[in-house]
C-alpha cells in the first residue's frame, strides 16, 4: 500500500519487531476505527432505510425539499478533495514537501468550500421554513409527521457529517503546521496516509448521504 | 512440574535485585502518564474498583428501601435516581470495562508474548477518556443524578426528564470512546503482535474471548454513541428524532439502544467465559476439552449476539413477526453458551481438581452462569416474556449473568493473576472464605427475585404489595452478606500486597506465556521474545508432575 519510502527511513517503536509490522498495525487500527465510524452513521442509515419503506410516498415528497444542485456541487467538491488528498499522500511518500503542502492545502480548502456551501444550504432551508426545530409554530403545524422526521434526520445526519469534516480539516490543518515547523519525513508521510484514510471516510459517508437524501425522490 | 525458565533469575529467590514494572519509575506522574500496559491495567483496577463500590452503595440503598413494602427511606423520585446511578455506574463504569481493561490490558501482551499493546499511547488515552467520562458521571450524581433508568428511554429522557440527562449521556458517550480505543488496541495486537509460533489456534482461550469481545465493542459502541448523541441533539437543539411531539419515533431509540446494549451484554460476559476456560483447565490439570469448539463458541456468541436485540422489545410495539425471529435467534445463543458449559464439565471429568480460590470462583461461575442462561431461555420465549416483562424475574436473570457470572469471573481472574501482577501471595484461607461468602450472599440476594418476579412484582418501584415482603427481606439480607464478601478481598489483598509472601513466577504451575516471566514482570515483559512450540493448555497428569 505504501511502499514509496524505504523502510530504513522509518522509525520503529520499541514494542514492534519490524517496520512492516508497525505499518500494518497502524493501518489495521485505522481501518477498525473507520469501521466504528461506519457503524455510527449506520444507525442513521438503517433508520432511514426503514422509514423510507414505511413512509414511501411521504418521504419521496419530502426529498423534493432538498436542493439537488447544491448537493450535487458539494458532492463534486468533496470527490475532488479526495483526489487532492490522494495526491498529497503520494507526494508525501516521495518526500516532496512543496507538493505535499500544496495538495493538503487544496484538500483543506475544498473541505472548507463544502462547509460553506452546506451552511448556505442550511440557511436557505431555515429561511424557507424547512427546519422543523427552527420554524415558527404555524409553519411547523403544516408538516406531516413523516416530513418532519425526514427533515430532522436530514439535519442530524448532515450535521454529524459536517462535524466529522470539521475534525478532518482541523487534523489536516495541524499537519500543515507540523510540516511547516519541522519538515517532512518518511514517518510523517505515513501519518498523512492514516489521516488521508479518515478524510476518504468522511467523503464516503457523504457519497452515501447524497443519494440517500437528495436523489431518492 | 519443572519450572523451566529460559530467563535468568527465575530459579533463585525473587529478590529485589531485578527491577519490575512496579518499581521501574516512581511518583504519581510515572503512573498517570505511563504507556506500560501493565500499569494502565493497575490504573483501571483502582478506577473501576471505585466505581464498583459507588454502584454498590446505590444497590444497597435500593435494597434497604425495599426492606419494607412502603416507601420510608426515600421518595419515588430519589429511588428512580438511585437505580439509575446503580445501572449507569455498574454497566458502563464497571462491567463493560472490568475484565477487558484490567485483566485484558495486563494479560493480552503477556499472553501474546509481546512487549506491549499495539498502541500504548492510545491505551493511556483510553484510561484518561474513561476517567473524564467517569468523573463527569460522578459530577452528575453530585448534581442529583438522573431519573430515566440506565436505558434512557425516549421520549421521557429526551423531552420530559427534569434532570441532567444531557450531561449524563455525554459522560457515557465519552466513556464509549474509551471502550473503542481498548477494542481497537486488542484487535490489532492480536492480529499483529503474536510471538513467533503463536498461531491463532495456539492462543489461550482468554485471547479468543477478548478478540470476540473487542469485535463487539468496535461494532456496537458507535451505535450507542449515535443514540446518545441524538438524545442530546433533541434535548439541546430540539431536532426531534425520537419524540413524537417533535416528529420523531420513540421506537427508533429502543432499536438503536438495544442494538448496542444487547451485544454489550456479551461484551460483559465473554471475557468472563475466557477467564473461566483458563481457570478450569489449570485447576483440572488437563488440556481444555474441545479447544476449537470453545474458541468458535466465543465468535458464535459475538455474531448471533448482534441479531437478538429485539427480544428487549417484545412488548414495545414491534412487529410480531420480528418478535418471532428475534425469539428464535435469542434461543440460538444458548447453543454456543452450552458448548462452553459442556466443554468445561468435560474438562473437569477425570481431572485432578484443585480447590484453590480462583477455582472456587470458576466453579461458582459455571453454576450461576448456567442458571442465568437457562432463565434467559424463559425470557426469549415471547409468551413467558410478556408475563414477566419488567418484573423482578428479569432483574434476577441478568444479575445471575452479570454479577453471578461476570463479577465472579472477574474475582476469579483477580485471584488467579494476583501473584503475577503483584509478586505476592494472598492468604488462601481468606480467599476461600470470601469466594464462599460471595456465592452464598449472591444466591440469597438474587434467587428470591425469580420467585417474586414470577409472582408479579414489577421492577423500578419503591413500594410493593406487603405479601412480597418476605422475599425482599431475604434479598436485602443476602445483599449485606454479598457486600461483606466483596469488601473482604479489599482487606486481605491490600494486606498481601504489603506483607504477603513473595510469589514464584508460576505459583499455579499453569501454562501460558505470562507465567514464563518473573512475578511481577519486568517493564518489557520478557527478557527475550518467547518462541511458542507447545499447544495451549499442555497440562500433564499430576502423577507425572510428582515424578519431576
Amino acid at each position: 500500500m505504501s511502499a514509496a519510502t524505504p523502510a530504513s527511513q522509518r522509525s520503529l517503536a520499541e514494542h514492534f519487531v519490524e517496520v512492516r509490522q508497525q505499518e500494518e498495525a497502524r493501518t489495521i487500527g485505522m481501518w477498525v476505527y473507520l469501521g466504528t465510524e461506519i457503524l455510527l452513521f449506520g444507525g442513521i442509515f438503517g433508520a432511514w432505510a426503514v422509514y423510507r419503506y414505511q413512509h414511501g410516498e411521504a418521504w419521496r415528497e419530502a426529498a423534493h425539499h432538498m436542493d439537488l444542485w447544491l448537493g450535487a456541487i458539494n458532492t463534486a467538491v468533496l470527490l475532488l478533495s479526495s483526489l487532492t488528498m490522494a495526491l498529497a499522500v503520494h507526494a508525501a511518500h516521495a518526500l516532496q514537501k512543496k507538493w505535499t503542502l500544496l495538495f493538503v492545502l487544496a484538500t483543506v480548502s475544498l473541505g472548507t468550500l463544502f462547509l460553506g456551501i452546506k451552511a448556505y444550504e442550511y440557511m436557505q432551508e431555515i429561511h424557507h421554513g424547512l427546519a422543523p426545530f427552527a420554524a415558527p409554530i404555524p409553519v411547523r403545524q403544516a408538516f406531516t409527521p413523516a416530513t418532519e422526521l425526514y427533515m430532522n434526520l436530514y439535519f442530524a445526519a448532515t450535521g454529524l457529517h459536517a462535524f466529522h469534516l470539521i475534525s478532518a480539516i482541523a487534523l489536516l490543518g495541524g499537519f500543515i503546521l507540523w510540516i511547516l515547523k519541522s519538515g517532512l519525513s518518511a514517518d510523517r508521510a505515513a501519518t498523512l496516509e492514516i489521516l488521508g484514510l479518515f478524510w476518504h471516510l468522511v467523503d464516503v459517508v457523504w457519497i452515501i448521504l447524497y443519494p440517500m437524501l437528495y436523489l431518492t425522490r | 512440574m519443572t519450572t523451566a525458565h529460559p530467563q535468568a533469575g527465575a530459579h533463585g529467590p525473587p529478590g529485589p535485585a531485578e527491577s519490575n514494572y512496579l518499581t521501574d519509575g516512581t511518583g504519581l506522574k510515572s503512573w498517570l502518564f505511563t504507556t506500560d500496559h501493565k500499569r494502565i491495567a493497575i490504573l483501571y483496577l483502582f478506577s473501576i474498583t471505585f466505581f464498583f463500590f459507588l454502584g454498590g452503595i446505590a444497590a444497597l440503598m435500593i435494597r434497604l428501601e425495599l426492606l419494607t413494602p412502603i416507601g420510608d427511606l426515600m421518595e419515588s423520585d430519589t429511588y428512580n435516581r438511585m437505580f439509575t446511578i446503580h445501572g449507569v455506574i455498574m454497566v458502563w463504569f464497571f462491567l463493560v470495562p472490568s475484565i477487558p481493561t484490567v485483566m485484558g490490558n495486563f494479560l493480552v501482551p503477556l499472553m501474546l508474548g509481546a512487549k506491549d499493546l499495539a498502541f500504548p499511547k492510545l491505551n493511556l488515552a483510553s484510561w484518561w477518556v474513561f476517567m473524564i467520562g467517569g468523573l463527569l458521571t460522578f459530577f452528575v450524581i453530585l448534581l442529583g443524578g438522573v431519573d430515566t433508568g440506565w436505558t434512557f428511554y425516549t421520549p421521557f429522557s429526551s423531552t420530559y426528564a427534569n434532570s441532567a440527562v444531557t450531561l449524563m449521556a455525554t459522560a457515557i458517550f465519552i466513556a464509549g470512546f474509551s471502550s473503542i480505543f481498548t477494542g481497537i488496541n486488542f484487535i490489532v495486537s492480536i492480529h499483529k503482535l503474536r510471538a513467533p509460533g503463536m498461531t491463532w489456534f495456539k492462543m489461550p482461550l482468554f485471547l479468543w474471548a477478548i478478540y470476540a469481545t473487542s469485535l463487539i465493542i468496535v461494532l456496537a459502541t458507535p451505535v450507542l454513541s449515535i443514540a446518545l448523541l441524538l438524545i442530546a441533539v433533541e434535548r439541546v437543539f430540539g431536532i426531534g428524532v425520537f419524540d413524537p411531539a417533535l416528529g420523531g419515533d420513540p421506537l427508533l431509540y429502543q432499536h438503536l439502544f438495544w442494538f448496542y446494549s444487547h451485544p454489550a451484554v456479551y461484551i460483559m460476559i465473554l471475557p468472563g467465559l475466557g477467564v473461566v476456560s483458563e481457570l478450569i483447565a489449570c485447576f483440572s490439570r488437563k488440556p481444555i476439552f474441545g479447544y476449537k469448539a470453545v474458541a468458535f463458541a466465543s465468535m458464535g456468541i459475538a455474531l448471533v449476539g448482534f441479531l437478538v436485540w429485539g427480544h428487549h422489545m417484545f412488548v414495545s410495539g414491534q412487529s410480531v413477526y420480528a418478535s418471532q425471529v428475534f425469539a428464535f435467534l435469542s434461543i440460538l445463543v444458548a447453543i454456543p453458551s452450552a458448548i462452553k458449559i459442556f466443554n468445561w464439565t468435560a474438562t473437569l471429568y477425570k481431572g485432578s481438581i484443585g480447590f484453590e480460590t480462583p477455582m472456587l470462583y470458576a466453579l461458582g461461575f459455571i453454576g450461576l452462569f448456567l442458571f442465568g442462561g437457562l432463565t434467559g431461555l424463559f425470557l426469549a420465549t415471547i409468551a413467558i416474556d410478556v408475563h414477566v416483562h419488567d418484573t423482578y424475574f428479569i432483574i434476577g436473570h441478568f444479575h445471575y449473568i452479570m454479577v453471578g457470572g461476570m463479577v465472579t469471573a472477574y474475582m476469579g481472574a483477580i485471584h488467579f493473576w494476583w501473584p503475577k501482577a503483584t509478586g505476592k501471595l494472598y492468604p488462601e484461607w481468606a480467599g476461600k472464605i470470601s469466594a464462599l461468602t460471595i456465592f452464598l450472599g449472591f444466591n440469597l440476594t438474587f434467587f428470591p427475585h425469580f420467585v417474586v418476579g414470577y409472582l408479579g412484582m414489577p421492577r423500578r418501584y419503591h413500594e410493593y404489595p406487603p405479601e412480597f415482603q418476605i422475599f425482599n427481606v431475604l434479598s436485602t439480607a443476602g445483599s449485606t452478606i454479598l457486600a461483606v464478601g466483596y469488601l473482604f478481598p479489599l482487606v486481605y489483598l491490600a494486606w498481601a500486597y504489603k506483607f504477603g509472601k513473595p510469589a514464584p513466577s508460576n505459583p499455579w504451575h499453569a501454562t501460558g506465556l505470562e507465567w514464563q516471566t518473573p512475578s511481577p514482570p519486568p517493564k518489557h515483559n520478557f527478557h527475550e521474545i518467547p518462541v511458542v512450540t507447545e499447544k495451549p493448555y499442555a497440562y500433564t497428569a499430576p502423577e507425572e508432575e510428582d515424578k519431576s
